[in-house]
C-alpha cells in the first residue's frame, strides 16, 4: 500500500547543532506510528517539519500526494495536530472552540455545528459544552485539544505527547479513545516517553536519539531484536557485589542504575535458584519490556535539555 | 475558501471574543479621549479661546477635536495590534493554534493588521458620535473624515505590528510608547499649531504619520478640503505599506525555526 505520510531524509540544524539527522519514515493507511526518544531527541521538531511550520535544510515532506511546503494548505487540511501544549481558546467555551477551529478549514457553520455534539461526546465532554477551557482538567483539555483536531475529519492525526501530565484514569481516556480512531481507520502519529503507551497504540516504533533514528520496527520484535527475554532484577544491601560474584556469568547481560542490579538473561531459572542463597536480597523477574530497551539504546543519563 | 480569504476567520475569531466584552471595552476606549477633549477643550479652550491657523482663527476645542480624533484612531489600533495581538501570539498560543489548520502565518498576521483597524475605526465612530452629540462640528464632510481615519488606523496597526514581532514581553512596548508615540503626540499639532514650533522640529514634524493624518482630517472638521491631501495620503500609504513589509518579515523571521 502506499504510505498516506512519507518523510524522507529530514536535516534541520540550528546554528552548529544538528537537531533532526537524517531522518525518514512512513505511515501506512490505518496505522499507528509511535515516535519514542528521550527529551531532546528532535521529536517536536520533526513533527514541526511535517507541518510545514518548520523548514528542513534537507530532505522533503510528502502526503496524500502532495509536498510541503508548497502544498502546506491542502495537506493541513486532511491533517489534525494536537501539540505538545494545549492551544485552546480561553474566552470560548468548549462548543465555541470548536466551531472557530472548523472556521479555520473553511467549514460552513451547519457543517460544524453538526459535528459538535459528537466530538463533544467523543470527548467525553458534553456536560461541558459551554464551559470555558479554564474551568476544565487537564485530561479535559486534552480531550478538546483531540475533538478539535478532529473537526475536519482528518485522515491523519499527528499528535505531540497527547498524555504528558495526565493522571492514570485521564491517560487511559486518551488511549480508548485513540484506539477507537484507529478502529475507524485512522492513521496516526504519536510522540511520546511513556513506554507503555507506545507498546499499546503503535504499530510500529521509531526510536529517535540526539537527533537520529536508532531503531525501527514493531515493538515486539524491537525487543526480541535487541534484548534477552527476561529481566531479574535485584536491589537490596549486598546487590552491588553480585557484580563481581560469578552469579555475573549466569546472565547474559548486566547493568546498574541506582542501587539496582538488572540481570538480562534468556533462562532466569538458574539465576534466580542462585540468588536464592543469598538473603536479604530481594529480586523482581519480569519479561523484557520496551522501557528495557528504550534505555538500552538511548542510555539511562538524565536528559534535562529541550 | 479561496487561499486569498483564510485571513477571514481569523478576523472573525477576533470580532467573536470582542463581542463577548464589546460594552466594557468601548466603555475604555472612549473615556479617555473623551475625558481629554472635555478637561483640555473647555478647560483650556476657555483660557485660549481661538487658535490661528493658516490665516483663520478656529475654536480651540474644534481644533483639539479634530487631531484628537486621530490620536485615538493611532491609539486604539497601537493597543490592539500590541498587547492584544501579543497576548493571541506569545501568551495564549493562538497563533500556532490556528496555523496547525490551513492558515498560514501571512494570513494570520494580515487578520490582525485588519482587526487593529476595525477596532480603531470602531472607536473612532463612537468618538465622533460623541462629538456630534457636543455639536462640536456639523461639517458633512465628515463622511470623508471617516474612511480616512480607517487609513490612519491601517497605517498605526502596521506600525505596531513591527514592535509585536519584536516583542519578548509586554515590557517591550513601553519604550514604543515612551520614544515614538508620546513625542509624536506632541510634534503633530494636536494639542498647538505646528508654528509653535522651532523651524527645524517643524521640518521633521512634517514627515511623522500623526502630523500627515491631522493634516488631512483637521480640514474636514472646519468644512474645507485638506491642501496637499495626495502628499498626506502618500506619506500614510508609504509608512503602511513599509511597516506591513517589514511586521511580515520580522514575525516570519519569529516563528521560523
Amino acid at each position: 500500500m502506499n504510505p498516506l505520510f512519507e518523510c524522507k531524509n529530514l536535516v534541520k540544524r540550528y546554528g552548529d547543532a544538528t537537531v533532526v539527522n537524517d531522518v525518514s519514515f512512513q505511515i501506512a493507511p490505518g496505522e499507528c506510528l509511535g515516535v519514542i526518544g528521550p527529551n531532546g531527541a528532535g521529536k517536536t521538531t520533526t513533527l514541526r517539519m511535517c507541518l510545514g511550520l518548520s523548514s528542513p535544510e534537507s530532505g522533503s515532506v510528502h502526503a496524500f500526494g502532495l509536498q510541503m511546503p508548497q502544498d502546506a494548505l491542502a495537506i493541513k487540511a486532511r491533517l489534525g495536530v494536537v501539540s505538545q501544549f494545549d492551544t485552546l481558546d480561553p474566552d470560548f467555551t468548549c462548543a465555541e472552540n470548536l466551531m472557530v477551529f472548523g472556521r479555520y478549514f473553511g467549514m460552513k457553520k451547519a457543517e460544524i455545528a453538526q459535528r459538535i455534539p459528537q466530538l463533544l461526546e467523543f470527548a467525553a465532554l458534553t456536560h461541558k459544552a459551554d464551559a470555558k477551557p479554564g474551568q476544565l482538567s487537564g485530561g479535559m483539555k486534552r480531550r478538546l485539544s483531540l475533538a478539535r483536531a478532529l473537526i475536519n475529519n482528518p485522515d491523519v492525526l499527528l499528535l505531540d505527547e497527547p498524555t504528558t501530565g495526565l493522571d492514570p484514569q485521564a491517560r487511559h481516556l486518551m488511549w480508548e479513545r485513540l484506539q477507537q480512531l484507529l478502529q475507524q481507520g485512522k492513521s496516526i502519529l504519536l510522540t511520546t516517553h511513556f513506554m507503555d503507551e507506545a507498546e499499546r497504540l503503535c504499530d510500529r516504533l521509531l526510536v529517535l536519539d540526539h537527533g537520529q533514528k536508532i531503531a525501527e520496527g514493531t515493538p515486539r520484535d524491537l525487543i526480541t531484536q535487541h534484548l534477552e527475554p527476561d529481566v531479574v532484577e535485584v536491589f537490596g544491601n549486598g546487590a552491588m557485589a553480585l557484580l563481581d560474584s560469578p552469579l555475573r556469568s549466569l546472565a547474559q547481560r548486566v547493568e546498574t542504575s541506582g542501587e539496582t542490579v538488572f540481570f538480562y538473561t534468556v533462562d532466569a531459572a538458574p539465576l534466580l535458584q542462585a540468588l536464592n542463597a543469598h538473603a536479604g536480597l530481594r529480586t523482581l523477574h519480569r519479561p523484557a519490556n520496551l522501557e528495557d530497551l528504550f534505555l538500552k539504546l538511548t542510555g539511562r543519563q538524565i536528559r534535562e535539555e529541550g | 475558501m479561496h487561499n486569498a480569504f483564510r485571513f477571514w476567520p481569523v478576523f472573525m475569531r477576533n470580532l467573536l471574543v470582542w463581542r463577548k466584552l464589546a460594552i466594557p471595552s468601548l466603555v475604555a476606549n472612549i473615556a479617555e479621549p473623551l475625558m481629554w477633549l472635555v478637561a483640555f477643550g473647555y478647560g483650556m479652550g476657555a483660557l485660549v479661546g481661538e487658535v490661528s491657523l493658516d490665516g483663520q482663527k478656529v475654536p480651540y476645542i474644534l481644533f483639539l477635536a479634530s487631531g484628537s480624533i486621530c490620536m485615538s484612531a493611532m491609539n486604539a489600533a497601537t493597543f490592539e495590534a500590541l498587547y492584544s495581538a501579543f497576548s493571541r501570539m506569545h501568551v495564549q498560543k493562538t497563533w500556532d493554534g490556528i496555523m496547525n489548520a490551513p492558515v498560514n502565518l501571512d494570513d494570520i498576521v494580515l487578520a490582525e493588521l485588519l482587526w487593529a483597524a476595525f477596532k480603531s475605526l470602531f472607536t473612532v465612530t463612537a468618538i465622533l458620535g460623541v462629538m456630534l452629540a457636543l455639536g462640536i462640528s456639523y461639517s458633512p464632510k465628515l463622511l470623508v473624515a471617516w474612511p480616512v481615519l480607517l487609513g490612519v488606523g491601517i497605517t498605526f496597526s502596521c506600525l505596531a505590528l513591527i514592535f509585536n514581532a519584536l516583542a519578548k514581553g509586554y515590557d517591550f512596548f513601553t519604550y514604543y510608547f515612551t520614544l515614538f508615540l508620546t513625542p509624536m503626540m506632541f510634534l503633530s499639532g494636536i494639542f498647538f499649531p505646528l508654528e509653535q514650533l522651532p523651524p527645524i522640529v517643524r521640518s521633521v514634524s512634517q514627515w511623522l504619520p500623526l502630523t500627515n493624518a491631522v493634516d488631512l482630517v483637521r480640514p474636514l472638521f472646519m468644512d474645507q478640503w485638506p491642501d496637499q491631501a495626495l502628499r498626506h495620503a502618500l506619506v500614510l500609504l508609504v509608512y503602511a505599506t513599509i511597516g506591513f513589509w517589514v511586521a511580515l518579515a520580522l514575525t516570519r523571521k519569529r516563528f521560523r525555526g
